[in-house]
């Protein structure tokens, strides 16, 4: 099966060109949607049917960076189902061993760790907008480099991402934050 | 009457069809762009009701609508409510609807019609097949094919029922179309610029939101949200509540068990609803079994009192916006749809969230078939220019372990969307693995909608976790989930056997459109007769008064005999309930008194003549 750049015909780089990548959709969409074979064969409707849903879960993917990444990483071998998330960064440590027991307060009724927890929020926010940065700078060293060091960067970076995402949802089911 | 058609193209019709809560409407793609049909009696909306009359005979719409007054246990409306869901899903509805629930509706949701149980396809189909009856008449030609618009929160099971219903009233249905996306096609928004529109569309039982970017003609929608049980309905009942509260205290009476003192109270409170939307106040009123009661409304009462339904629209709003990743700021137009967006409070509360005043150039009521038809011109290829590239509104998931959903295709994933999923064995030889598919949000499995269970039927016994099993769930340009199932060793399609949670099997469908197939025959015949009869009416009617010409007494013995026994013939077969034989004995009459009507002819002429000087 083509991969999702070949199928865009587009250079296989993770910083890639969103405005070319939906412009190239558009153009394929109008060639391969099912409404434009309503009136064919069955077989023909259901190529149409089979071609349209892997070009929107090719854009789907290509789309979004992080899912982008992880197209690329699994494409080049990486195992990126089971680890991801679980491990603690080893950075992330000491704030996660607080709250932990600041979460276990305010499940004790204690309201005190609120305030606590409403930091330990918006610092998780700002991590996760400092991922975004760094997923930039490495998807143009690897687009340069091809390396598969940064790959591996890339994938821890993709870890702490979404240890980071759980925490935050996890924050939000105890505490209504408003933003 | 016939005018001479230009037949250009040997394109089967589709037409679009909106099947409403409250009204349903059908269009089609004219010369000049999407055209409403209007039924015989030039009406446009078809009222969604659907009564059985005594006979039997089912009646829909306009007529319908009168026989909730007088025979409204034999009569439904709003069963689109209905349509995808059990009876444990509907308990909230029951309260406030008089539906009638069949015995046995504990597998499949039935209402009691008179004598006849009906599912809420087959009322739905009944719609269908006016709208269906309209269009032929319309347009002159046999109609097939259909685009139908669903309510873009609409799942599953709600989206499949309603394909059942077009598979019933004996149509094909090419494509269902959200509502929202079809009304954005009508409004041609993609002519005057690209850009973000959200479509606000508040109907009477559904209320949808959706964002579209708008590119060249490409109408793609980022998010949609909703409620599909929210809507004008809402309102009325709100307002029957107090007024029937009001007539309990003044008239010492419960109205509410009397279902025609009910529907006549539910037609007065919406006459003062709609009335509510272009002046300052208005007056409830009813009169009804020799009582009048009478009670003012005011728009600043009115607004107090729907506030709460107005405000339930504005949370999926805002997540609909957080979904489309935009801001209301991008957003560059608002469109309303739907006849509940004519209620000045939902005005004011759109403008407010989105802060810009809402386009409202096109009759919200008929904006929704349109787009249809519009729809229905882009799959016979009428339409080239516009491609309409719809998201699927829920998270479709299947069972894991600990009763947690796994998530295989997210929300707003544009369709048709796929994902494919390995299964393996768990007890060595085991055969069969069972694979429960659900939608929804939230992560455990009784908190989502269970949309089915799949078997995977007939793998071979091999030791546990050696088999493979690949999965593809695809949802499809409908929002409709279709898997399939392919064993990886063998490389050979595995069969997939389907228990749908709601809804019908196809088995189920298959018959019903067999009986429905059956009546139309039925149908057809009783009109065949009918019109003979009416055709046997005129010629006796002619004859006798023929009797009464003087050619009539210049006629021989024997051609007065043939003619009185044309008649008696004729009279024997006009209960014959046989339409050929019928028309044999007219045919014989015509026969019988052609002598006569030349004699007539001939008479009428001298006479004409002699009255004139040449």
């Amino acid at each position: 099966m083509t991969g999702y750049y070949e199928l865009f015909g587009i250079e296989r780089k993770l910083a890639l060109d969103t405005a070319l990548l939906q412009k190239r959709f558009y153009e394929l969409s109008r060639e391969l949607h099912p409404d434009r074979f309503a009136r064919k064969s069955e077989a023909e409707r259901q190529n149409a049917l089979d071609a349209s849903s892997r070009l929107n879960d090719a854009y789907r993917t290509l789309r979004d960076p992080v899912q982008r990444a992880m197209y690329v990483l699994a494409e080049e071998g990486f195992d990126i189902g089971e680890q991801r998330g679980k491990d603690v960064p080893p950075e992330l440590l000491e704030e996660v061993f607080e709250l932990n027991m600041a979460l276990e307060e305010l499940r004790n009724g204690d309201d005190s760790a609120r305030p606590q927890l409403e930091t330990a929020h918006r610092n998780f926010q700002e991590m996760l907008a400092g991922t975004s940065g760094q997923l930039e700078t490495l998807f143009a060293l690897w687009d340069a480099d091809r390396s598969r060091e940064t790959l591996v960067k890339i994938r821890a970076v993709l870890n702490r991402r979404k240890y980071v995402q759980n925490l935050v949802s996890e924050v939000e089911k105890h505490v209504h934050v408003s933003n | 009457m016939s005018t001479f058609q230009i037949d250009f193209d040997k394109r089967d019709r589709v037409v679009g069809i909106d099947l409403g809560t409250t009204n349903s409407l059908v269009a089609f793609m004219d010369f000049t762009g999407p055209a409403i049909i209007p039924s015989a009696n030039g009406g446009r909306l078809v009222p969604s009701v659907v009564s059985v009359n005594p006979g039997g005979e089912v009646v829909v719409g306009d007529e319908a609508r009168q026989l909730l007054l007088t025979q409204p246990d034999r009569t439904v409306y709003s069963a689109k409510r209905l349509m995808g869901r059990g009876l444990d899903d509907i308990r909230e509805d029951l309260k406030l609807f008089p539906f009638h629930i069949a015995e046995g509706s504990e597998s499949v949701l039935q209402l009691q019609l008179g004598e006849q149980h009906l599912t809420p396809p087959e009322i739905s189909a009944h719609v269908l097949r006016q709208l269906k009856r309209n269009a032929e008449a319309y347009l002159g030609e046999t109609v097939t094919k259909a685009v139908i618009t669903v309510p873009a929160y609409f799942n599953d099971a709600q989206r499949q029922a309603t394909k059942d219903a077009g598979r019933i009233a004996g149509l094909e249905v090419l494509r269902l179309v959200n509502e929202p996306t079809a009304a954005s096609l009508a409004y041609g928004l993609d002519k005057r610029k690209d850009g973000v529109v959200a479509v606000y569309d508040l109907g009477g039982g559904t209320f949808d939101i959706s964002i579209l970017k708008l590119q060249e003609g490409i109408f793609e929608v980022l998010a949609t949200h909703g409620d599909t049980h929210l809507g004008g309905d809402d309102i009325d009942n709100l307002l029957l509540r107090i007024a029937l509260e009001d007539i309990h205290s003044e008239w010492g009476m419960d109205l509410s068990s009397d279902n025609e003192g009910v529907q006549r109270l539910r037609r007065a409170v919406i006459a003062a609803k709609e009335k509510l939307s272009f002046a300052p106040s208005t007056v409830i009123e009813l009169e009804y079994r020799g009582r009048k009661y009478s009670r003012g409304i005011d728009r600043a009462l009115f607004d107090r009192l729907i506030a709460p339904i107005v405000d339930r629209t504005l949370g999926p709003c805002r997540e609909c916006i957080k979904d489309a990743g935009v801001t209301v700021d991008q957003i560059d137009e608002v469109v309303l749809v739907g006849g509940s967006t004519r209620i000045p409070l939902v005005r004011t509360a759109v403008e407010n969230l989105f802060r810009a005043k809402p386009h409202t150039d096109l009759n919200p009521d008929e904006v929704v078939a349109l787009g249809a038809a519009v729809q229905a011109g882009i799959l016979s290829g009428d339409v080239q220019d516009k491609l309409l590239l719809d998201v699927t509104p829920l998270s479709l998931g299947i069972e894991t372990m600990g009763g947690v959903v796994s998530k295989l295709i997210l929300r707003n994933s544009t369709i048709p969307a796929s994902a494919t999923e390995s299964f393996t064995t768990a007890v060595d030889g085991q055969t069969n693995v069972l694979i429960h598919v659900l939608q929804g949000e939230r992560e455990l499995v009784k908190d989502c909608r269970s949309l089915a269970r799949f078997d995977l039927k007939d793998i071979d016994p091999v030791p546990a976790g050696l088999a493979r099993i690949e999965v593809r769930f695809l949802i499809d340009a409908n929002g409709i989930l279709n898997v399939t199932a392919r064993d990886q060793r063998t490389g050979k399609e595995q069969s997939v056997d389907i228990k749908p949670s709601y809804g019908l099997t196809d088995e189920q469908v298959e018959k019903m459109i067999l009986e429905s197939v059956q009546k139309a025959e039925e149908d057809f015949h009783a009109r065949q007769v009918r019109e003979a009869q009416v055709e046997a009416d005129n010629i006796l009617r002619a004859v006798e008064k023929g009797k009464q010409n003087p050619a009539y007494s210049g006629l021989t013995e024997e051609e007065r005999a043939a003619i009185e026994k044309a008649i008696h013939d004729l009279q024997a077969a006009y209960h014959s309930n046989d339409h050929h034989g019928i028309n044999d004995k007219i045919e014989a009459l015509n026969a019988a008194t052609q002598k006569l009507a030349e004699d007539m002819m001939n008479t009428a002429v001298s006479s004409a003549l002699r009255g004139t000087k040449i």
